[in-house]
């Protein structure tokens, strides 16, 4: 009886989940529909996940005709250097945060959570400015380091909950075979951290794929676009250029897909919310 | 350690990050403060001069179409719905997936799609789904439902129903993966007692598995309102810039309007001041109540 019981459970578990699986799934599926469809089909009222005479054409003519191979690799490029100072930066000023007391780390921490609430557009038009006057605007050192700023806080809040679950007596006992806190620091701490680092290059690079609303400000020469500002230019006009678009969607997704498939281990334990204590 | 060597460690591991935060983040903040108190505009865009705390009444009385009271209150609805729906699938998720069930690695992996695909991507298609006549949304509910077409894009609250819908299937798996690191820490022993104390799975979920997932909720949670309350991103490509007549805006994306298509820079960098101080007062209370309940466990 109790055998029977819980076998019920088990498959209500497992329908439950499918259930959510297809609606997390569905609208990818429905990009893949729209890249396959042929040009003249595009606007279609079947639900076919495969259509009727499924053509490769989009991809074809994203690669030929448009400048998509330049949109992305630009996008690479930043989002390259985004994740780099990302790392760099956040497991550096994370350990400190997490091993050391030093004047102003309650108000480092506490300013770092305030740059969260700052709402975008507040930052946007002083930043414009700013970079207009430094002469940045079209540049990517301007986008790189606005980018790099955006996920900063989070990143480093996230090192820094992580390193506080990481011993010190592990660095003690480094101290005490002769290294000296930096060494103890990459040689000990840093591969013990690894879970966090992932969490910190997968929003830092995110962060830099993804977004839209601050580069359409300051990259405004088309031949630097990155790869949302060429996917938004397909939707631009009166009549939407679905198949390239959901093409192009495709091929974005696609790294970013595979970098979380394979992190997703690590998701579930680097992310160290509950640290907050400062 | 010698006190000086470890000082400059401090600096040169923090400095970096703080330079960078500093250029871009808190230098544009003060100069942000500073145009909220002016009458920059597109007439005066290098002339400008403070004209005290005008903008800021402008803010509070002047009568936009949608008004500033109606926006904050959608705001909040937009905000509450969306952290709740986030928040209670993604729990309810990760507690589905904490059992031994088989196959549990690969429903985590799709589970976590939505949270993978960039978030102009979700909103174009998301819109596409919800066009009238070829949308499968409409078509499903037609077809399989039997139901009348709804007008999604076209109607104030179908849109905005649009846009939560969308803001919900892209945010629950921040939460459930978060809830499942939580779960994960909860040491079995806990609940192989409670067994011998024969207690119900509803009396093990109240007392043992919600007190002990809340310490890491509560920071995703207040950063998930942070996160929804500005997310511009949603609204203004879902909603194609507030369609219909800016009757979906939320506070960011009506602030969005306003400096990049009104060019109203004074008043834009003051309703943003006014965001910014909503939400720390929200932050700082709710995480304040939240700690003063931690303790009573």
């Amino acid at each position: 009886m109790n055998n029977l019981k819980k076998k019920i459970i088990r498959i209500i578990t497992h329908i439950v989940l499918l259930i959510f699986v297809i609606i997390a799934v569905y609208p990818v599926l429905q990009v893949i529909t729209i890249s396959l469809r042929p040009s003249d089909k595009l606007l279609s009222t079947s639900l076919e996940i495969i259509p009727e005479n499924a053509t490769l054409k989009s991809y074809v003519s994203l690669f030929t005709e448009q400048p998509f191979l330049l949109w992305l690799r630009n996008s690479a490029f930043v989002s390259f250097c985004v994740t780099i100072t990302g790392i760099l930066l956040a497991s550096m000023a994370g350990y400190a945060f997490s091993r050391f007391n030093f004047i102003g780390k309650k108000i480092g921490l506490l300013s770092l959570l305030v740059t969260q609430m700052f709402p975008a557009t507040m930052l946007l038009l002083p930043l414009y400015l700013m970079l207009i006057y430094l002469g940045l605007i079209n540049t990517y050192l301007g986008i790189i380091i606005t980018y790099s700023a955006t996920a900063l806080p989070f990143c480093v809040w996230t090192m820094k909950g992580y390193y506080d679950t990481i011993p010190t007596s592990l660095e003690e006992a480094a101290r005490i075979d002769g290294c000296n806190q930096f060494q103890a620091f990459y040689r000990v701490v840093i591969p013990l951290a690894a879970p966090a680092l992932v969490i910190t290059g997968l929003f830092s690079f995110m962060t830099a794929w993804a977004e839209y609303i601050v580069a359409a400000q300051i990259l405004q020469d088309s031949s630097l676009w990155t790869l949302p500002l060429g996917l938004k230019s397909f939707e631009a006009n009166m009549s939407t250029e679905w198949g390239l678009y959901g093409a192009a969607s495709i091929i974005v997704m696609i790294p970013v897909v595979i970098i979380f498939l394979l992190s997703s281990r690590w998701l579930v334990s680097g992310l160290t919310l509950g640290s907050v204590k400062g | 350690m010698n006190r000086f060597y470890k000082n400059i460690l401090i600096f040169t591991f923090t400095a970096p990050a703080f330079l960078i935060l500093i250029g871009v983040v808190f230098y544009p903040f003060i100069y942000n403060l500073v145009i909220s108190f002016s009458n920059m505009n597109l007439r005066h865009i290098t002339d400008w001069k403070l004209i005290g705390f005008q903008q800021y009444i402008k803010v509070f009385t002047e009568p936009t179409q949608p008004g500033f009271y109606g926006i904050f209150i959608k705001t909040i609805i937009w905000t509450f719905v969306n952290v709740f729906f986030h928040v209670v699938i993604g729990v309810f998720l990760a507690l589905l997936l904490n059992q031994k069930i088989a196959g549990k690695s690969v429903y985590r992996t799709l589970l976590i799609l939505p949270w993978a695909i960039p978030q102009y991507i979700v909103a174009l298609t998301w819109r596409g789904m919800f066009n009238y006549e070829y949308g499968s949304i409409n078509l499903i509910i037609t077809k399989y439902l039997n139901l009348p077409a709804i007008e999604w894009l076209k109607n104030p609250t179908e849109a905005f129903l649009a846009c939560i819908l969308t803001n919900v299937w892209l945010g629950f798996p921040f939460m459930m993966i978060v809830a499942l690191g939580a779960l994960q820490s909860i040491p079995d022993e806990l609940y192989e007692a409670a067994n011998i104390d024969g207690a119900s799975w509803y009396q093990k979920l109240k007392n043992i598995t919600l007190p002990l997932i809340r310490p890491v909720m509560i920071p995703a949670i207040t950063l998930g309102v942070v996160w929804t309350f500005n997310n511009l991103n949603i609204i203004w490509l879902v909603s194609n810039g507030g369609e219909p007549s800016d009757s979906t805006h939320i506070l960011v994306s009506f602030v969005y309007k306003a400096a990049f298509n009104l060019y109203r820079y004074g008043y834009a960098a003051a309703l943003s001041m006014v965001i910014f101080v909503i939400l720390l007062f929200f932050s700082l209370i709710f995480m304040k109540k939240s700690r003063a309940t931690e303790a009573a466990y």
